[in-house]
This record gives structure tokens, C-alpha cells and sequence, in this order.
């Protein structure tokens, strides 16, 4: 019963709040951001490592949080679906993925782009290449990844255009 | 002044109505619902494939403290199925389990851990019986039946002759025959099955959301299975993700949830596992066809003998409609009149599999599109030439009395034709690299549906308020597929008003009318014309409250959109004064519409079954495929694809570019790596990393020509667009490859292990010939 379980003090950043929560040591990172902070944008498609779709920023690098340890985080700083609006408005890749039709079910699309913020966010002018290997990790079913290479590369002349970084 | 026009929206390019919500993680799917009370639901399956259950002991797991409800077989006695003919399934197993995996009782519980250690104590005792994973072990003569009613485990056998086949075969100049074998394909729709149930034990009243496409059957088999009265229960649909068919029938999750929520007199939430969607299966059937083809020397086919054998798993499901389509939609594609077909769909111990996307067609089509390619081969005819000989001429009824009335088939060949540099290229890619070419066809909604109740095929209501907006109610489930924002454009053009005026509510049993579901690609065609049929409805009644205030006779009101006037020189009323006007007397407004198939379109006679493959429309596809396959593993790489699709006319081209792209790549995995595959009725691919998904790095480019053969009956002209293109694209590659390595593959997926031994196959058949 978790009442047993080893639990830890977290400590840390969520979409630019601070947070202070008792973990279960078990509790997966997609467990702790979907059930203890209601942020269900982050989804589970597989049974761990497999499909892509919790995909989230830990310290500014794309993870499976279906992979992560919630008490691994400590001090970490975690960005998810959730907080990629600019103010209230699509960001870059948000709108590329609304308008280039890279989202048809959406189900995978909150992971493909957080994956894809972590892209630009090394690579802000990534070739074609780039963004098939840079989201490789991520399986989509509906779209046959045409349309989300097309999103990815939308948002990256967007960026350039507007002279915005990706997380502006 | 301005000129003022209505808004367009149709032919558009129309970014999906719900895009914004998905794209920023607020679109809420089954999964995502968690109320602070909700039990968990946990499903203990049989570790058997085929056994009788002697005792299913609950009593320890009832005990352990957390847990607020157990449900086992004994708790239903009301089978479900999506067709009234075969309906012999539980949400829990009862007499015997018939395949591994099989659910057995479903407890609810306080937490995960708490609802997983009950699962521990539940005791199993079974006698096991014999199994059968294949369909020949089925099909043997001393096999038992896993259903008493089933004699030889035979589910449905279809036989036809339409013509005089013998006698076309003897007149033709070549005959061909091979035997081609397609494993269970799985749909890996992203999102697993989840279901969650609240239960009001104070007005013994259910409401179910589910992941389903079709929350009408849902519905339906909830009040049978629950001994519910249909109208305490209320069936909501929130974002789907995905379906590509396994979600065209009632699944166990969602029964067994709402089964489980009245027992604990609570709300459960039941996600299952990606290995437990993979178990619960409703994919495409292993499907065996031996497919025989005469020609004449001009390359005008003569006659089709063909056998199809299906492995259906342990239960019905859509099974008799899978077989049927397989014999079916043979026809459609190209111009003969002699076919012959025999179809046995077999019940074997594996999950039951179901309608997937190209339901029932693909792998007669894979095997027709080989064969030809073969054919035309030996003939020494180009493969596009060979298929030019044998064009239907619309409009026209096939031998099996399938009505056409638009064909873009020629025009989608003469695209993908030109755009690959099909001429140039085909023979000359040099070694190892290779061209190939096929086509497809699929129906735009099947005309008779599955649970004839009388009414029309399609409703949609529209609600006009003081405010000026519409509300488009529909029943139709929004599933990825972007069916709501067609639905939208549909209206909006009608009316000639932006999108942005129409809001729509989807898919809540309580507030939407009836739909069907989303399968057989039917929303577009069928509620498209109910759309349209809604909105012209709604016209009238605005232009009727124009008239009065304008004070002329309604026919001379001319309705731009925002404004509607007497005569071009009047400014008018807007489109909010008009609406006031409607109101006068009346208050809020809602007007339907309706659509209906007619009779002319509802298949053949001419054997039993003969109204499954029967559509108002159907929508035609050719691609061309071009590959390279690595002389040292054998390994297929896709380099590109040219697809053309005949949608009819393309109500929002975005859209049809994506579904076709999507249709096409799933076509892909199933021809190069996709098998669900069983050990002992055990499934080993029961993962997305097992079962092989192609990911981005082996997706090719998919070029995507959008022909407009503007069907008659279709709303504005258009057909289907998101299976048509799937089934062309294997045939394509097996071509392709036939043409890179000059061995043809057989049997699928063409994975590096089985061409190699193609390729060395004929290289010591090589030696041999030269020693």
C-alpha cells in the first residue's frame, strides 16, 4: 500500500512554479504532473519508453517522464504542454502543428512538440534530417510524419522571422 | 460600399476546428478525467488460451481492505457485439475462455496497488482444452468447437460465382495463380482503451465516456448488458485518440467499467495498458488468399477465382462483414464480369480482430494488385497500360451491382504516372533500387447499416439563438480524423458565413442526435449531406424572416452571408438583424436535416450477404512506390511516394492530404514491418517497440495529388479520403521491390530475413542453371 511506500521531499519547478510535494520513491515523473498536479496535456501512450507521447523538458532537455522518477527531479526544472502559450496565444510550434495539420488526433502531439521544443531549442534552423532524428523517439499514427516535419520546419522560419527564440 | 460576398469555406484549406486544444494540451481525452473520488479499475485476464472454468474464486480479493467491488462473469449474462447475427461475447468470460488475455473479472479499488493485489488473490481454476492458433489447426478434423454453435469453427463461409468463371478462364490467353498471406495487422491507435463510469446509485443512472468510435453502440450495449433502461444512460465521447477501426464496436473495457461502477456504486476510471489494447485487438484478420486471374493477350481480364481465409479470433465481432467485403470489393476497381469467390472466416483461440481502416479489402487487393503486376510482366506491358485496358466507365453498376458514378481512377494514374517520371524510371533505376504501381478503391459509408433501425443514415441539428450564433449539434465522433471541422465547413458554406459563427457540441448522447459512429468512412459522405440538408433548412427559415421584414416575397431575397437583401441595390438586413427577425415569435430556432442512402446503391441479390460492399460512392486511389533495397541485409527503404486520390472533391484539402499521407504510411508498416505475432496464444508483440510502428526515420516522403471526379450524390462532390489510399500502397512496394531485385515477395511484411531468402533463393537457382 503506498501509505508504506519510501516517500522523498521534491523540490521543483513545474511550468515556472515552484513545488513542494511529498512523493512516493516509485511514482513516475507523468504520474506526479498528470494526477498530483492536473497537468494531463502530458499523455501516456505505451507501458514505458516506448511511444514518446508523456515527452516533457527537464532542464531544457526533451525526457519520457514515463522514464523519470518524480523524486529524480529534485531541483530540476520541468516544462510541459502546458506552458508553451505565449500569452494565451499558440507558440510558434504550437501554431505550425495547428496549421500545417501536424496534429490529427493529437494524442501524440503534446510529446512530438515538446520533443520538438527541445529540438529548436539546440538546433533553432534544423534540415530535414534533423527533425526526423531529432523526433525519433516520438511514434505518431495518424499523420505519417509528413505533416509534423512540415509543422517543425513552419515554426523554425517563424522563429527566424520573427527573430524570437523558441521559448520566447 | 463594399461588394459583399458569402464566405467560402469549402475547397479551403481549414486547419481543424479543435486544433488550438490539442496543439496546447488541453483537448481532455478518457484518460484525462480524474475526479478526486474515482475508483481504479484493474481487468484479471486468462493466462489460457482455451480452457473451462471451473471456479473463479474472488472471495480473498473482495476481503482486502481498498477494494470496493469485484465483477466476474457471473455478473453478466447479456452478450454484446456489433451485430445483432453474432452476438456471442460477455464482458467476462463465463463457460470457457477462448483466448489469452481473455477477461475474467474487473475489481475496483481505492488505488493502483490496492486494485493490483486483488488481482493476486483471484484463484483460477480451469480445465484447459485444446487450442488453435492457426486457421488450418481450426479448420482440422478433430479440432473441438470453441463455440457449440459454430460447427468446424467456422464462423461465416461466403461462396459466390457472378458470371461463368470456368469457361472465362478457358477463354483466356494467360492464367495466373498465387498465394499470398497477410499477417494480424494492429491499428496502435495512439491512445490505449480507457473508459470511466459514473454510476448514480440514488437514480440508478450511468454515464459512460469512453474512447470509442461509436458511442451510439456504446450506448446500446451498455443498456443490454447493464439490463439498464436506454434512457438512464448517458454516453459522452471526449477526444479520441485515434481508432483506425478497433473503436467501431463496443469493446469489453467500457462495459465491464460501467459494470464495475454500479457494483461499487461509484465512479471508475479503467485505463488499460498498451499490451491489454494490443489483447483487445479489433485489428485486421491474418488473411490467407489464394487469388487466381485470366487475361487476355491485350491484358483485358477475363475472370477472378479467389479464396479468402480469415483468422477471427476467439469471438464474432465484425467477422461476417470482413469476409463479405473481402468478396465484395473485389470488384469496383477495374471492368470484368466473371468473378468467383469462396470466403471461410475461421474461430480461432487469439484476440478476436475487426474492422480495421480498408476494412475487409486489403489483402484482396494486395494480392489482386501483385498478381496483375506479375501478369503484365509476363506480358511485357507496362503495369499502368495494363491497368488503362481494364477502366470501369462510369457512371456504371459493376457485376455485383455496386453503383458508380464517379471514377478518377484513369486521372489518378495519369498523376502519379507523371509526377514519379514513371517512364523514365521504371527499369532503369539501376541494381537494387525499383518503381512499382498499384491501385485501390474504397467505399464512402456502407449504404445499409449494420443495426437497420428505419432511420435516416445521418442527423445534424442546428441551433440558431438570439446571439447570432449556430450551434451545430452532431452525433458523429470526432476522432483525429477532422470529421467536426467538414461537418463545420459544410454549414458554413451553405450559409456563406465564416466558420468561426458555427460552435459545435459532439458526440453526448443527452444533447446530440444520433450518429452512427465514424467508420466505413461514412461521416463525410452521409453527414456532410445531413450538414448540408441542416443548413439549407436553416436558409430557409432566415430567408422566409427576411422576406417578411424586407416586406417582399422570399425568393427574391438574396442571402450573402452577413447580409441578406431584396435587391442588389437594397443594403439590406445583417445577418444578427435577420436572425431577430426568425425569432420574432418563435424563440430559439433548431432545424435538422437529414440524409439517407437510396436503394439503387445498396449492393447485390445476387448472393446472400451481397448488401456489405454496397456504398453511395466510391473513392479511387493509384500510387507509385520507389525503393532501394540493400544488397547486404535486404532491407526495404520507401525512398518516396507519389499517391493520387480521387476524393471526389476535396471539401478541405488539408485534410485530405493528411489522411491520405496517414493511409498511405499505414499501408507501409503493414508491408514492411508490421505482425502481431502469438506463442501459444500468447501475444510477443504486444509492444509498440515489438510490434514495429514505422518511425520517422524509415517514413518516406509522400507526394499527394488530389483528384476531384465530383461525385453526384456526394456532398458538394466529395467521397471518402482516409482509407481509399492504404491497401494500393503494399502491392506498390512488393512491385516495387520485384523491380529493384527481380524476385517478387509473397507473403507479408517483406522484412530483411524473408526477401534475403528470396534473393538467395534465386541467385543458387542461378548457379544451378549455369552449372
Amino acid at each position: 500500500m503506498s501509505k508504506k511506500n519510501h516517500k522523498t521531499l521534491l523540490h521543483c519547478t513545474v511550468n515556472g512554479r515552484e513545488h513542494d510535494d511529498v512523493v512516493d520513491d516509485n511514482t513516475l515523473l507523468v504520474d506526479y504532473l498528470r494526477e498530483s498536479l492536473g497537468l494531463t496535456g502530458t499523455k501516456i501512450g505505451c507501458d514505458g519508453g516506448e511511444c514518446g507521447c508523456c515527452t516533457v523538458l527537464v532542464d531544457g532537455q526533451p525526457r519520457h517522464a514515463c522514464l523519470t522518477l518524480a523524486a529524480t527531479c529534485t531541483d530540476k526544472d520541468i516544462v510541459t504542454i502546458e506552458a508553451l502559450e505565449v500569452q494565451g496565444r499558440l507558440s510558434a510550434l504550437q501554431r505550425g502543428f495547428h496549421e500545417k495539420l501536424g496534429a490529427q488526433c493529437g494524442f501524440c502531439t503534446p510529446g512530438m512538440i515538446m520533443a520538438a521544443e527541445g529540438l529548436l531549442r539546440e538546433n533553432p534552423d534544423p534540415s530535414e534530417e534533423d527533425i526526423r532524428q531529432g523526433l525519433a523517439a516520438n511514434i505518431c499514427r495518424c499523420t505519417g510524419y509528413v505533416k509534423i516535419i512540415e509543422s517543425v520546419q513552419y515554426a523554425a522560419a517563424e522563429l527566424k522571422r520573427t527573430g524570437k527564440e523558441v521559448a520566447a | 460600399m463594399n461588394e459583399i460576398k458569402p464566405t467560402r469555406t469549402i475547397g479551403v484549406p481549414q486547419p481543424l476546428v479543435d486544433g488550438p486544444e490539442k496543439v496546447s494540451g488541453k483537448a481532455l481525452y478518457s484518460a484525462d478525467f480524474l475526479p478526486n473520488n474515482c475508483l481504479v479499475g484493474r481487468i484479471f485476464r486468462s493466462p489460457v488460451a482455451h480452457a473451462e472454468i471451473i471456479r473463479l474464486d474472488i472471495s480473498a480479493a473482495e476481503a482486502l481492505p481498498g477494494v470496493r467491488g469485484i465483477i466476474t462473469g457471473e455478473d453478466c449474462d447479456e452478450p454484446y457485439g456489433v451485430l445483432p447475427i453474432a452476438r456471442f461475447e460477455y464482458p467476462m468470460a463465463r463457460d470457457k475462455v477462448r483466448y489469452r488475455g481473455e477477461p475474467l473479472a474487473c475489481v475496483a479499488a481505492v488505488d493502483v496497488e490496492t486494485a493490483q493485489k486483488a488481482l493476486d488473490l483471484i484463484k483460477f481454476e480451469y480445465r484447459e482444452l485444446p487450442a488453435y492458433f492457426t486457421s488450418s489447426d481450426a479448420m482440422s478434423e478433430d479440432a473441438i468447437d470453441l463455440h457449440d454453435h459454430r460447427p468446424g469453427n467456422i464462423e461465416r463461409e461466403v461462396d459466390y460465382e457472378i458470371g461463368d468463371v470456368d469457361s472465362a478462364l478457358k477463354d483466356a490467353d494467360m492464367v495466373l495463380e498465387e498465394t499470398y498471406n497477410c499477417p494480424e495487422i494492429c491499428q496502435v491507435q495512439t491512445e490505449p482503451h480507457a473508459a470511466i463510469a459514473e454510476y448514480d446509485a440514488e437514480r440508478d443512472y450511468m454515464t459512460v465516456r469512453a474512447s470509442t468510435q461509436v458511442p451510439f453502440y456504446v450506448h446500446i450495449m451498455l443498456a443490454k448488458t447493464l439490463k439498464m433502461d436506454q434512457s438512464q444512460i448517458r454516453v459522452i465521447k471526449p477526444h479520441i485518440g485515434g481508432g483506425f477501426g478497433c473503436r467501431t464496436e463496443c469493446l469489453n473495457v467500457e462495459l465491464m467499467c460501467a459494470l464495475v461502477a454500479r457494483k461499487a456504486k461509484g465512479t471508475v476510471r479503467l485505463v488499460v495498458s498498451r499490451e491489454e489494447t494490443f489483447i483487445t485487438h479489433r485489428g485486421r484478420p491474418e488473411t490467407d488468399v489464394k487469388m487466381k486471374i485470366g487475361v487476355k493477350k491485350d491484358g483485358t481480364i477475363t475472370a477472378v477465382d479467389f479464396q479468402v481465409i480469415q483468422r477471427g479470433g476467439g469471438y464474432s465481432g465484425y467477422g461476417v462483414v470482413t469476409i463479405l467485403y473481402a468478396g465484395s470489393l473485389v470488384f469496383g476497381v477495374y471492368n470484368f464480369e466473371n468473378a468467383r469467390y469462396k470466403g471461410l472466416r475461421v474461430l480461432t483461440n487469439t484476440p478476436p480482430p475487426g474492422a480495421m481502416r480498408g476494412h475487409g479489402t486489403v489483402g484482396v487487393r494486395y494480392a489482386f494488385e501483385a498478381l496483375i503486376d506479375e501478369i503484365s510482366h509476363r506480358l511485357k506491358m507496362d503495369p499502368i497500360e495494363f491497368r488503362r485496358r481494364n477502366f470501369l466507365s462510369a457512371p456504371t453498376f459493376t457485376a455485383n451491382d455496386l453503383m458508380i458514378n464517379s471514377y478518377g481512377l484513369p486521372e489518378c494514374l495519369d498523376w502519379v504516372e507523371k509526377e514519379s517520371d514513371w517512364k523514365t524510371k521504371k527499369g532503369n533505376l539501376g541494381p537494387y533500387r525499383g518503381i512499382g504501381v498499384a491501385a485501390s478503391h474504397y467505399l464512402s459509408g456502407a449504404s445499409k447499416s449494420v443495426n437497420w433501425t428505419g432511420e435516416p443514415h445521418a442527423t445534424i441539428h442546428l441551433k440558431l439563438d438570439w446571439d447570432a450564433s449556430i450551434t451545430l449539434l452532431t452525433g458523429a465522433p470526432e476522432i483525429g480524423q477532422g470529421s467536426t471541422t467538414v461537418i463545420t465547413q459544410c454549414v458554413a458554406e451553405v450559409l456563406g458565413l465564416d466558420m468561426t459563427r458555427i460552435q459545435s457540441v459532439t458526440s453526448d448522447s443527452k444533447v446530440t442526435p444520433k450518429d452512427n459512429g465514424a467508420y466505413s468512412s461514412r461521416i463525410t459522405f452521409m453527414v456532410g449531406n445531413a450538414a448540408i440538408n441542416a443548413a439549407n433548412n436553416l436558409k430557409q427559415v432566415l430567408i422566409e424572416a427576411a422576406a417578411r421584414k424586407l416586406d417582399c416575397k422570399p425568393e427574391d431575397v438574396e442571402c450573402l452571408g452577413e447580409v441578406y437583401r431584396a435587391a442588389s441595390q437594397d443594403e439590406g438586413m445583417t445577418f444578427e438583424e435577420v436572425v431577430l427577425a426568425a425569432l420574432e415569435g418563435s424563440g430559439t430556432i433548431t432545424v435538422k436535416g437529414n440524409y439517407d442512402t437510396i436503394p439503387e446503391s445498396h449492393g447485390t441479390k445476387k448472393y446472400r450477404g451481397g448488401a456489405i460492399g454496397g456504398s453511395m460512392a466510391y473513392a479511387y486511389s493509384a500510387q507509385v512506390v520507389e525503393v532501394t533495397v540493400d544488397p547486404e541485409t535486404a532491407q526495404v527503404t520507401v525512398d518516396k511516394v507519389w499517391v493520387a486520390q480521387d476524393v471526389g472533391k476535396a471539401l478541405n484539402p488539408l485534410s485530405c492530404e493528411g489522411q491520405i499521407q496517414g493511409s498511405v504510411w499505414m499501408g507501409m508498416g503493414q508491408a514492411i514491418s508490421e505482425e502481431t505475432v502469438y506463442h501459444k496464444g500468447l501475444g510477443i508483440s504486444g509492444s509498440m517497440l515489438d510490434y514495429r510502428v514505422p518511425s520517422f526515420i524509415e517514413s518516406p516522403p509522400i507526394e499527394v495529388g488530389i483528384i476531384e471526379s465530383i461525385d453526384p450524390h456526394g456532398p458538394f462532390g466529395a467521397k471518402e479520403a482516409g482509407e481509399t489510399s492504404l491497401s494500393s500502397f503494399i502491392p506498390a512496394l512488393t512491385n516495387a521491390v520485384a523491380d529493384a531485385v527481380g524476385v517478387r515477395p509473397i507473403d507479408l511484411p517483406v522484412t530483411p530475413d524473408k526477401l534475403m531468402e528470396l534473393i538467395e533463393k534465386r541467385e543458387s537457382g542461378q548457379k544451378a542453371a549455369i552449372k
